[in-house]
């Protein structure tokens, strides 16, 4: 799509369902998401991708909201915290952040368990060291990690649902 | 103050050629935007001075490695994240695969890319290092056709560089022939992940016994721009490692660096740091010494 200044119709896929947007080509996707979307567990924390709170999968890969131009998101598919679950059904790492309390103030908790998500997905068993890398990019002001790196080996345990 | 998205265009061309025209018809009104990890910090903050910007993200023919037998040639759109997973590059460029995993996070990786690292010519890029040793060369696109330059070259000063207005990288072409060199590498930074280096280093080494046939040295955060240490590869280079030729590297090395005070270190931090690693490495390649 060529836009020019001026708000623009978009198209994307977020949490499954197909939406069509009007919005300035250099609008934040995580404005967009929260503002026009209400998807609020998409975080705002630094807003210059250091601190990992506003991450989201695009079309299945790990990146920080706050970074990209939603023009750079037409076409695509966007998962937040809020597609995660199947209706009531939490997803594994959900169940296992509030089973070990790898929640606390839960500002960390969207981008913690989407980019768990994402190093399950290529890692179904990573190490401790594998989990820190994986989670280095989200910042955490409550647990001191430990419980976070106990929910995502919890979670990746979990035979049954994974 | 924070930026109004209603001041700013973007538009997504779609193909190379279009954007290499579009930049051909108003030359520097446009800035290209590939993943955004660092002109969406500085536009967030209100500090991008440019109104117009190109989007270069996912453009096939910027995303492609093609691997001959010579030589590997990245797409300049290429992330992070494809560098780490080439087989190619991981064995035969693995200064260039470790300085990947070193930049920002894994949300990071996936969206910067190496021709964004190269342009946005900061001293402090971690990957940049790896391409000067590795004798890496750039082709430049422009709608009057490609020129190729020696990265060497490519930075003229703090944030300069030979990009013409019209100018993109289009690919990074690195020579296949360092697959049996030694490597070398450091970064040393408040943290791993995220933090920006206070100094990175990038070696590479052929030896025979204790004798440095071949070496080469770059450092980042050291210069106005990432620099190779071509007075300390000289002192070395023929030698046989030893007690004293390591203190004169390392002589070397503070001698030919300039580094500067900032919110990250000091300068008299930055030389101590590299005379330790420049010695680190030069005793990894010592025969008796500890490899890693």
């Amino acid at each position: 799509m060529t836009s020019h200044q001026g708000r623009s119709e978009i198209s994307m896929t977020v949490n499954g369902i197909r939406r069509t947007l009007h919005v300035y080509p250099m609008e934040r996707l995580l404005d967009v998401l929260r503002i026009q979307l209400s998807l609020t567990g998409v975080k705002e924390g630094c807003g210059e991708g250091e601190c990992g709170s506003c991450s989201v999968l695009l079309n299945g890969t790990l990146v920080t909201s706050c970074l990209v131009p939603v023009l750079q998101a037409e076409a695509a598919s966007v998962v937040t915290i809020e597609g995660l679950a199947q209706g009531q059904q939490l997803d594994v790492l959900q169940d296992a952040f509030l089973k070990c309390g790898g929640a606390q103030c839960g500002i960390c908790t969207p981008g913690m368990i989407l980019a768990a998500y994402q190093l399950l997905e290529t890692k179904s068993h990573p190490t401790l060291q594998e989990v820190k890398e994986g989670l280095a990019g989200n910042l955490c002001r409550c647990t001191g990690y430990s419980q976070i790196c106990e929910s995502v080996a919890e979670a990746a345990a979990d035979e049954n649902k994974r | 103050m924070r930026a109004d998205p209603a001041d700013y265009e973007l538009i997504a061309p779609g193909s190379l050629s279009a954007v290499v025209s579009l930049l051909a018809q108003l030359p520097g009104e446009w800035l290209p935007i590939a993943g955004g990890t660092d002109v969406m910090v500085q536009y967030a903050a209100g500090k991008l001075p440019c109104r117009k910007l190109v989007s270069l993200w996912n453009l096939r023919e910027l995303r492609q490695i093609e691997v001959s037998d010579s030589a590997v040639s990245i797409g300049a759109g290429s992330t992070y994240t494809d560098l780490c997973d080439q087989e190619v590059i991981r064995s035969e460029f693995p200064l260039l695969t470790t300085a990947a995993r070193w930049t920002g996070a894994v949300a990071n990786q996936n969206r910067g890319t190496l021709g964004g690292n190269i342009v946005n010519a900061s001293p402090a890029a971690d990957s940049l290092p790896a391409l000067l040793v590795y004798e890496a060369e750039l082709i430049l696109i422009s709608a009057r056709g490609e020129r190729h330059v020696r990265y060497g070259d490519f930075h003229t000063g703090y944030k300069q560089t030979l990009l013409a207005a019209d100018e993109l990288v289009r690919a990074i072409r690195l020579p296949r022939q360092f697959a049996e060199y030694i490597s070398y590498s450091r970064k040393v930074g408040a943290r791993n992940a995220q933090a920006i280096s206070k100094v990175c280093i990038a070696g590479l080494a052929r030896a025979t016994g204790s004798v440095v046939n071949d070496i080469r040295i770059a450092a980042g955060s050291v210069a106005p721009v990432p620099m190779r240490l071509r007075e300390t590869e000289r002192a070395v280079k023929g030698k046989p490692i030893s007690a004293d030729l390591v203190k004169t590297a390392s002589q070397a090395a503070i001698g030919e660096i300039r580094p500067i005070d900032d919110i990250r270190s000091t300068a008299a931090y930055r030389s101590a740091v590299v005379a330790n690693l420049v010695s680190e490495f030069l005793y990894s390649l010592s025969a008796d010494g500890p490899r890693t």
